[in-house]
């Protein structure tokens, strides 16, 4: 029972301390980061003693259920910790690189703005971190995801007056929540596939496995494919890898922490957790494998033409990961894990000595200098090299298809709903919306083929509001309100199914709602107060302005994508659990809303309150820095 | 006819002319490796500081002063003096002094900032619903950033052939990728038809607004431009070497946007100035009176006054000159942080004698150390010496590390280096954050030059290198000697001992690592030049030549050059052997007092950093402040000149007296051995700039650190070893980092010259350059007559009497009990 109390104290440390850290006042520099240290160093203490315990014992496998939040008669959501080799190494790095990290910023981020900021956020990174590390099912590991995903936005933002930093922060958010679309879609297959939510313990169990998929092959495909987009999209592969330097944008050790060591390294840990899951999907191994291979490849050529040191590790941390998926496809475990640890370690350190490559290149310039003869020839050598430089420049276009391809695209799709305005659209919603609601309460009188398609249709006019709320340029509050709107659509169409109860509805648009109205009228007096500058055309700023609501919008942005501080959570897991297995495309809709709408939302509130203030009094920042 | 055409010519668009006004505002700051401190707004110097300040701020959207807040704040904290306030109004406006008064005080003014620079631009997103620069920026950035590179990437830019554009478009022509996809680019480039001019016709159409576009296109990221710009002009500055102009870096991000936008719209857009009624677009046009701008000059000059006025009272105090033998005279850098040492020294050698001139000591030539590819300056930036030192028998200084080595970034390299070195890293990382100890990433003041190896400085033929000459003659050794000891005032009473003292910084993980040291060295350490000048010093026949020229050094003085780290506190000598028995006991009991100084010195300091217990023991602080140059997380080694703002020339007895903060560069005069105003006139066409330029670079990142400063150092990314920028796409961060000016109260400097206002009239106008800092106010100059200490302020052309407000200074018996737990800046006080 003890190893109960010391798993859960892996993330009871942390909470702790991010608590903590929220009560001390920004001038407090000591007290700050007297307790990430403390935090960090007790964590550390008690993952080494645990460790070394757990050896003694002779490492077995743990698997603990802690709580059981939410019970029906078939569904039961709980959460559930899990503890071997993987988890081992991973908290064994992360509490170390931790806390070096932090007493190297105790000092470092010294007389800086927003150093509680840097301290809350590194220690909410580091629940986030634990949490998804010893979790023990989808569920469990679905939360910490949330949080890593949210800790990274906040820390790339980190320097919220300037553009940049807010823009790829945005951006890396996008990316992240595609591979959240990966995880959604994972857990909706895995739960018809076993009729439970499975413990990563269960799914060790070789025979168990063989005997579900010999029956479902294709869905085994599917959720293994699921498994290695959320992998690929966390992990910065192709072809999402030109996130990774976009996001070294906070200062120096938290993109050496996030970027350098630890949250990247998170694809690797998700297909080793899953790995008895697809090990017997040849198919599946050969992607994964290939995802990687063609990663390391490209990755390699983009390297070598970086001139900027922080980009050049970067791709060569992504390299080395391309690396690591081919390890573990291959099954050489304990070689990944080695390789993991190692290329966290030695990232870290390359990341935190960057600005010293000044210093040291030059002097090696100095006394080393050799001139390199560019010769000039025509030959097919010549053409084949520069193509292979022009292409790596331009990062093999993976930036350039992912804004001006995919995201674009999707922009595109919602501009056939520009006809909406925040005056209009109330119109729209309430008779169309009546019209699903009476039909689901006169179900019996529908047509047979209504009732087939009806869910779909609805769940599909959600998603198109997303889209629109997604390429809103002048209304922050339709946006705002499209994507509430969207929640109830989800819960209206998943309610046909039979087996739903009204109060998982409630359960579910509890926490939506809270969050989306409070929000909505935040903006909306804001709206007022700036009535010619508060669009979502630019970047405003107005977190300098109105730091509370900025931070009132943040929590129901977080309350309206479905952030775990809501009861909401559960019930998007519910509304999920709910989609039959033959409705996929329903099934796809949902989880596309609730991606594109988590975008949706962030974009609302980095456009209105992050970036360069739009009415500066003093100094400001230009927009190129 | 004729008139017609000389008359086209005015309205035409004139290309040379608008790219040299575009050099000219832009940031002139050198590669990282050769960081020397300047005037920022070195474009306006030809103006009146405030009206300067104002057009600065209207054009480009600087913010010039602090804000009137800020000021107000100073006011109620009584940093600014009410009866200084109060007379700066009566001068400016007289008799409406009270209702100014109050404005200062109390009106509400609208203070958002509106540029200019960027308004004509801007119409692209306007009208054409079209953000230029995110599409444009990457990738000019990436290409010039890519082409500069020294030496970060793995693959360098595969064409060097004739300069940038060439190189960019052989690269295009020769890849099969293409870095332009529109048509009409492709076949300007196949026709061979890319002029400036021609792309300007098509982007901007009309000839009246093409400057007002270039600027506003340059503005946008004026880092990168202004690196091509001083590039175009010094091509030196680049180790390997890269031929850039800013024409073609412009040619280049004009092609670029005809590309984005041809891709957009096809090619049927139509060019910026023919698809906007816009008339009231004038860059340059007058720039009418703003209220607050006078209401903030005025707050600005009451600021400084406040202070100078203090120190301009403690400065008139007597001194009784109590003349004796010295036993033994250090010679230092003019430098504000040896302001503080020599205090040190005076103190606990009472009878020696300190004096200071421009760190490298008058003798200026280039050093090549052993083993080194290059050669690096030693002596102000502006100077181009012809002579050459070489360094031999000296031991290897650079030692190299694993972590930078490119192979850990390959795929085999990295696969078998992240699991063996990567858990190397791991012990490396964690003792350095908790032991941080000597690595190979430090960048030590006294790795300059080898202090066991032997330089080659006595030129026995002349023999040439590159032009340049090796090791100086005796003539020309008995020059530069003449020169440095006329200049500091030391021409008899040689002590046994004479010190020639440079200085430099040590840090880890410090980009801007060359603006910490010897700014006169060309931000160097100055060792080799303190050693070269001892050496000459020593020299028999230069002596015998000295003679000849009036200056007589007996036999039994020796000179000795050192280095004092400033970062570390920590001093080394040269030639230590070549003394004699009597004076090796003389120099090893100077040693301690040396010693026991820099200890002090560093316990005075430690008051400044927050996270150092100063009130602990004097040596325990010392051993914390040392460690601050070694560890990784340490952004703030040192201060730097954080807090500098004044220069005080003339004899030290007249100076030593005051308690002056660590605020003052000092600079050794002696007025009457200075016939006919040579040596003033030299010290003061060093001082002006290289002293006025740090003060100045320093007011303008205090005041905007976002724009004119470099913004927080701790995201920032190396750009090619050439700058920093932040993220992965920004533009060069130029001015400097936040962590330098935290603490730096924004004033002009002040030069305080020991003489006779009527012969300094005379001196500052030989120079019209030097002139100019004096005659636009961007740096204050005031007289002290040496006979009645009445001070004389330079003001319109000509020396006021000045009367100082302040009361009395008082006296301080203890300076250490006054600074122990106080970071702030401390008052002019009395001093023994």
């Amino acid at each position: 029972m003890e190893t109960n109390y010391v798993l859960l104290s892996f993330v009871i440390v942390p909470l702790l301390g991010f608590l903590l850290s929220l009560i001390f006042s920004s001038k407090n520099e000591f007290s700050l980061s007297r307790i990430a240290i403390y935090t960090t160093f007790f964590q550390f203490i008690i993952v080494v003693g645990f460790i070394l315990y757990w050896i003694t014992l002779g490492t077995p496998y743990i698997n603990i259920k802690e709580t059981v939040l939410f019970k029906n008669n078939e569904y039961e959501f709980y959460i559930d910790f899990f503890f071997d080799k993987i988890t081992a190494v991973y908290l064994f790095t992360g509490s170390f690189v931790t806390l070096l990290i932090t007493r190297y910023s105790r000092y470092y981020m010294h007389l800086e703005d927003g150093y509680k900021r840097f301290f809350n956020t590194i220690l909410f990174f580091y629940l986030g971190y634990n949490w998804t590390v010893i979790s023990g099912n989808f569920e469990t590991l679905f939360i910490g995801w949330e949080i890593l995903g949210i800790s990274s936005f906040l820390l790339i933002a980190f320097y919220r007056e300037r553009y940049l930093p807010v823009r790829n922060a945005v951006k890396v958010f996008s990316i992240y929540r595609i591979g959240d679309i990966g995880l959604l879609a994972a857990m909706w297959a895995s739960h018809h596939l076993w009729h439970e939510n499975i413990t990563f313990l269960k799914l060790s169990n070789y025979h168990l496995v063989h005997e579900h998929l010999m029956a479902h092959s294709d869905i085994g495909l599917f959720i293994g494919l699921s498994i290695l987009t959320a992998a690929v999209a966390k992990s910065a592969q192709f072809p999402y890898s030109s996130w990774l330097p976009r996001a070294m944008e906070g200062p120096t050790p938290s993109s050496a922490i996030f970027y350098g060591s630890l949250s990247v390294h998170f694809g690797v840990f998700i297909l080793l957790r899953t790995f008895p899951f697809w090990e017997q999907q040849f198919m599946v191994r050969i992607i994964i494998g290939l995802t990687g291979l063609i990663t390391a490849f490209i990755s390699f050529f983009i390297t070598r033409v970086q001139f900027t040191i922080k980009t050049q590790i970067a791709y060569a941390s992504i390299t080395q990961i391309g690396l690591m998926f081919i390890e573990v496809a291959l099954g050489w475990h304990t070689i990944a894990l080695i390789h993991f640890a190692g290329n966290a370690f030695l990232r870290t350190y390359q990341l935190l000595v960057s600005p010293s490559v000044v210093s040291y290149l030059i002097r090696d310039q100095f006394y080393h200098f050799v001139p390199v003869s560019k010769t000039v020839n025509n030959g097919i050598k010549n053409k084949f090299r520069n193509t292979i430089y022009t292409l790596s420049l331009k990062e093999w276009y993976m930036d350039y298809f992912m804004s001006n391809v995919f995201f674009k695209s999707l922009k595109g799709v919602g501009k056939y709903l520009d006809f909406l305005t925040p005056k209009n659209l109330l119109f729209y919603f309430i008779p169309l919306y009546t019209i699903g609601v009476y039909f689901y309460l006169n179900e019996s009188s529908l047509p047979y083929f209504l009732k087939e398609y009806l869910p779909e249709f609805i769940a599909l006019s959600g998603l198109l509001m997303v889209l629109k709320a997604f390429s809103e340029r002048n209304f922050p509050r339709l946006a705002w309100l499209l994507v509430l709107f969207n929640h109830y659509c989800v819960a209206l169409a998943v309610s046909f199914n039979e087996k739903f109860e009204l109060q998982e509805t409630l359960l579910y648009l509890s926490g939506v709602s809270v969050s989306g109205l409070i929000g909505f009228l935040v903006i909306h007096a804001i709206r007022k107060k700036e009535p010619q500058q508060s669009d979502l055309n630019m970047y405003y700023g107005y977190v300098q302005k109105y730091p509370k609501q900025a931070l009132v919008v943040l929590l129901c942005s977080l309350g309206l994508m479905g952030f775990p501080i809501t009861p909401s959570f559960i019930g998007e897991d519910l509304i999920f659990s709910h989609i039959q297995e033959r409705q996929y495309f329903l099934g796809l809709f949902a989880a596309l809303s609730f991606i594109i709408g988590g975008i949706a939302i962030i974009r609302i509130y980095a456009r209105l309150f992050l970036g360069p203030y739009c009415k500066p009094t003093s100094s400001n920042p230009l927009k190129s820095s | 006819m004729l008139k017609k055409s000389s008359q086209e010519k005015i309205t035409c668009f004139d290309l040379e002319k608008t790219l040299h006004e575009l050099k000219h505002y832009l940031p002139s700051q050198a590669p990282l490796k050769d960081f020397v401190h300047h005037n920022t707004l070195h474009a306006f110097q030809h103006e009146f500081f405030h009206k300067g300040l104002h057009k600065a701020s209207k054009l480009f959207g600087y913010q010039t002063y602090l804000t009137i807040e800020e000021y107000r704040n100073l006011f109620i904290q009584k940093k600014i003096d009410e009866r200084v306030l109060d007379r700066i109004l009566l001068s400016k406006k007289g008799g409406n002094k009270e209702e100014w008064k109050e404005k200062g005080l109390n009106k509400n003014y609208d203070s958002h900032i509106i540029q200019r620079v960027g308004k004509f631009r801007e119409l692209w997103k306007k009208k054409y619903k079209i953000n230029l620069d995110k599409y444009v920026h990457p990738t000019l950035f990436r290409l010039l950033g890519s082409y500069l590179d020294q030496g970060i990437s793995i693959d360098g830019f595969p064409i060097n052939k004739q300069g940038f554009l060439n190189s960019v478009l052989e690269l295009h022509n020769s890849s099969i990728i293409k870095l332009f996809t529109s048509q009409r680019v492709n076949q300007l480039i196949k026709d061979k038809a890319v002029s400036l001019q021609e792309l300007l016709k098509m982007v901007v159409g009309k000839e009246e607004f093409f400057e007002y576009y270039l600027f506003d296109q340059q503005f946008a990221h004026p880092g990168w431009s202004g690196m091509a710009a001083v590039l175009d002009d010094n091509e030196y500055l680049l180790l390997d070497k890269r031929n850039i102009t800013l024409k073609d870096f412009i040619t280049l991000e004009l092609l670029l946007e005809i590309d984005v936008l041809d891709n957009k719209f096809g090619e049927t857009w139509k060019p910026l100035a023919l698809s906007v009624e816009e008339d009231n677009l004038n860059l340059f046009s007058k720039i009418e009176y703003d209220e607050l701008y006078d209401i903030l000059s005025m707050w600005q000059e009451a600021y400084e006054w406040s202070f100078f006025d203090f120190v301009l009272k403690g400065l008139q105090v007597k001194q009784d000159r109590l003349k004796t033998q010295p036993t033994f005279q250090a010679v230092f850098c003019i430098d504000d942080r040896e302001c503080s040492f020599r205090r040190y020294i005076e103190k606990n050698e009472p009878k020696c004698e300190t004096l200071s001139t421009a760190g490298f000591f008058n003798v200026a030539f280039y050093f090549q150390p052993e083993h080194g590819k290059f050669y690096t300056k030693l002596c102000p930036a502006p100077q181009f010496p012809s002579y050459l030192i070489k360094e031999y028998e000296a031991s290897k200084r650079h030692t190299k590390d694993v972590h930078f080595n490119k192979n850990t970034h390959g795929f085999l390299g990295g696969f078998i280096s992240s699991p063996t070195m990567g858990f190397w890293s791991m012990f490396k990382l964690a003792k350095s954050i908790l032991f941080p100890t000597q690595t190979e990433a430090l960048i030590s003041s006294f790795k300059h030059m080898d202090r066991n190896g032997k330089l080659s400085i006595e030129a026995n033929a002349l023999q040439k290198e590159n032009n340049l000459q090796l090791g100086f003659a005796k003539e020309e050794m008995a020059d530069r000697v003449e020169g440095l000891l006329k200049g500091i005032g030391l021409v008899n009473d040689f002590a046994p001992l004479v010190y020639i003292i440079g200085h430099g910084a040590s840090s880890v993980n410090n980009t801007h690592y060359a603006g910490y040291d010897c700014g006169a060295c060309c931000g160097r350490a100055g060792s080799v030049n303190a050693r070269v000048a001892a050496f000459m010093a020593n020299h028999k026949e230069v002596r015998d030549l000295l003679k000849l020229r009036g200056i007589e050094i007996s036999v039994n003085t020796q000179f000795v050059g050192g280095l004092h780290d400033t970062t570390r506190d920590e001093i080394e000598f040269y030639d230590e052997e070549e003394l004699n028995e009597e004076n090796k006991i003389l120099h090893s009991k100077n040693k301690i007092t040396f010693e026991k100084s820099l200890s002090e010195n560093a316990k005075e300091r430690a008051r400044r950093f927050l996270l150092v217990n100063n009130k602990s023991n004097t040596k325990k602080t010392h051993e914390e402040v040392k460690l601050r140059s070694l560890s990784l997380f340490e952004p703030r080694p040192e201060w730097n000149h954080a807090t500098n703002s004044l220069c005080i020339i003339g004899k030290r007895e007249n100076s030593k007296h005051l308690f002056l903060d660590r605020r003052a560069f000092l600079n050794s005069y002696d007025y009457s051995i200075d016939k006919d105003g040579t040596i003033l006139l030299g010290i003061l066409n060093a001082v002006a700039p290289v002293c006025g330029g740090i003060n100045l670079e320093y007011y303008f990142s205090r005041v905007d650190n976002y724009r004119l400063g470099a913004g927080t150092k701790l995201p920032h990314n190396v750009m090619g070893l050439l700058g920093v920028a932040n993220g992965m796409d920004g533009d060069l961060r130029t001015g400097l980092p936040k962590q330098m000016i935290n603490i730096h109260d924004p004033l002009r400097l002040l030069i305080t010259v020991e003489h006779f206002p009527q012969e300094v009239l005379r001196i500052i106008k030989i120079n019209q350059a030097t002139y100019e800092w004096f005659k636009n106010e961007w740096i204050f100059l005031v007289v002290i007559q040496p006979d009645n200490k009445s001070l004389f302020v330079f003001k319109n052309e000509e020396f006021e009497p000045y009367l100082p407000l302040a009361d009395e200074i008082k006296k301080v018996e203890n300076t250490q009990k006054m600074f122990e737990g106080n970071a702030e800046n401390l008052p002019i006080c009395l001093i023994n």
